[in-house]
């Protein structure tokens, strides 16, 4: 099929797969195009697509009456959205999520200041399974292991009448806000499992970066005559909280979504995620769940922006 | 060599061991309550020790199928991340063009954002757009978030496969498919398959997302959130959260023997 060629270059090739790939070889853009449409297309249309129609929606109101859906532009349903009882719910989960942040950042970093600086080798791998494996074991499954140790008839409790500590949990559970009847019904026990949960998320950018300080520095500093705690202050924690902003990101949106484990563990106070839920199941108002869920998107995306200014991105 | 990073303070030793015990003792657990005799609540420690509940989950048609369905959805959802993951990560490894980072992060957000947005949005757009609950809206949704996983390790090992690779293949008379096949495909291999294991092991025991596309179908963690919820069959949910962490817990140390050489990055961006 080629014609004869006098040139260096080799011959066309024959067939639609040679002419095809021949084609594709001389137009890098073309082959660009056609790698890249399938998945922005995928992307675009199916989730933009659906995330564009459930910013629409919001602008929907629903009929209080008839309970139908009334698709004209409108403000109601934020206004609805502003009521005390919603705002405590907004308050409640950001106050959590801040919270499960904080308590993840601090479990997180002894772990990954070992695994950065210390282990070696086998250890290295360890460590890393060690952090991999729970985070990506099912999530269900963690949530029904502290379902199981939090009951009263639980682990926990053992351990604690044990010890001849159970005073310390009813002394705890008696406290305002952070108690209840017991520590499966309770805030303390929806924040100790909301921090179990998105740990893994925490230790693997706060290693990150602690792998990136040259260990020079932390010499220098105590060559320099700063005790552990200020070297810890004003060396290693600037370094590290790149590492710690990228961790947030992931512990703090994970929270302020999630309405499985304050379902099960925890009191009847709602968070987000579950009147989000609760709002669009069986109330079937699908604008109030969906401007819910704007409040979410603003502050991480204002969160986005604060860590972008602080440069975690180099750290994900 | 640098006998002075050997040691570790006491104290960080410690804090990093019992950091590590929080994360593991209550997956071990899981594997106690599996083999109560205890029926009617979650009682430690358990009063006996027995095998009966492996036979009577085995016989469970509910399980088999939520179980049947999970893996069917998972399979499928991983071969369209896979084929849209690698085209993409293909895409914006190989050349630099306008709107590289939009990509990126196009490919991101499903994840970054909470997965409740991601479901009630996809039920939304099933809504307006009359499509009713099958097989098929779970899969879109899971595909979805899916990409990500694969995109993330294909790209890390994108960067380091030589371009040149590629030229002197052609150089030498192959055609983009040869090429392809033979100079690519094994050098991006097991990145792929690695990128693949994590996200059938993500959306097997994904929930939030499926909560809202899967209408009245159970898949394994859907029927496992109702068993939360309402507890009817403790010592059934005991057995199927042992399976369960078994079974995801094979593609993730298979993915880590895939890629433990060099990047160490796969999987890390969930």
């Amino acid at each position: 099929m080629s014609l004869a060629q006098s040139s260096a270059i080799l011959p066309e090739r024959g067939g639609v797969r040679g002419s095809l790939s021949d084609t594709v070889w001389r137009k890098p853009t073309l082959l660009l195009l056609l790698m890249l449409a399938p998945p922005v297309l995928w992307l675009g249309i199916v989730y933009l697509g659906s995330l564009f129609a459930l910013l629409l929606q919001s602008f929907f109101s629903i009929d209080e009456f008839s309970g139908l859906i009334n698709r004209e532009f409108t403000f109601k349903t934020y206004g609805e959205l502003l009521r005390p009882s919603n705002i405590d719910i907004i308050v409640r989960t950001v106050s959590m999520a801040a919270m499960v942040t904080l308590a993840a950042a601090v479990v997180a970093f002894p772990i990954a200041y070992f695994a950065a600086r210390y282990a070696r080798g086998k250890w290295k791998a360890l460590f890393y399974l060690g952090v991999m494996l729970p985070l990506w074991s099912s999530y269900l499954v963690k949530v029904y292991a502290w379902k199981l140790i939090l009951a009263k008839e639980g682990i926990l409790t053992w351990l604690f009448a044990k010890l001849h500590l159970t005073w310390l949990i009813e002394a705890w559970l008696s406290l305002p806000i952070v108690g209840g009847n017991s520590l499966s019904v309770s805030f303390t026990g929806t924040f100790v499992v909301f921090v179990y949960v998105w740990l893994p998320f925490m230790i693997l950018p706060v290693q990150a970066a602690l792998e990136r300080v040259p260990q020079n520095l932390v010499e220098a500093s105590s060559d320099l005559g700063a005790t552990p705690a200020q070297t810890f202050r004003n060396v290693l924690f600037p370094l590290a909280l790149p590492g710690i902003v990228a961790g947030s990101i992931f512990t703090f949106s994970l929270t302020l979504g999630d309405y499985i484990i304050p379902q099960i563990v925890g009191t009847s106070h709602l968070f987000i995620g579950q009147a989000v839920y609760a709002h669009q199941g069986t109330a079937g108002n699908i604008p109030l769940a969906a401007a819910f869920t704007v409040v979410p998107i603003v502050v991480m995306g204002f969160y986005l922006w604060g860590a972008k200014r602080m440069g975690a991105f180099n750290a994900l | 060599m640098r006998s002075d990073r050997s040691s570790a303070p006491l104290g960080l030793k410690i804090a990093a061991a019992a950091g590590l015990a929080f994360l593991h003792l209550p997956l071990l657990l899981i594997f106690v309550y599996a083999f109560t005799t205890e029926e009617r609540s979650y009682q430690w420690p358990p009063p006996g020790l027995t095998l009966q509940w492996f036979a009577v989950t085995w016989n469970r048609p509910d399980v088999w199928q939520a179980l049947g369905l999970s893996l069917k959805v998972a399979a499928i959802s991983t071969v369209i991340a896979m084929i849209l993951g690698t085209l993409c990560a293909a895409a914006v490894s190989r050349t630099k063009f306008f709107g590289r980072e939009t990509i990126s992060l196009l490919v991101i957000l499903p994840i970054a954002l909470p997965g409740i947005i991601t479901g009630i949005a996809l039920r939304s757009a099933f809504n307006l757009a009359d499509i009713p609950f099958s097989t098929w809206t779970i899969i879109l949704g899971h595909a979805t978030f899916c990409v990500v996983v694969v995109y993330n390790n294909a790209v890390a090992r994108f960067r380091r496969v030589s371009g040149s690779l590629v030229e002197a293949s052609m150089d030498l008379g192959a055609d983009g498919f040869q090429t392809f096949r033979h100079v690519i495909l094994p050098n991006i291999g097991t990145a792929l398959v690695a990128g693949g294991m994590l996200a059938f092991a993500l959306s097997f025991d994904e929930v939030i997302v499926t909560t809202f596309t899967a209408g009245q179908q159970q898949t394994l963690p859907i029927w496992m959130l109702e068993e939360l919820v309402r507890p009817r069959q403790r010592p059934v949910t005991n057995v199927v959260a042992m399976v369960v962490v078994l079974v995801t817990l094979l593609p993730i140390l298979a993915a880590y023997y895939l890629t433990r050489d060099g990047d160490q990055i796969a999987g890390s961006g969930k």
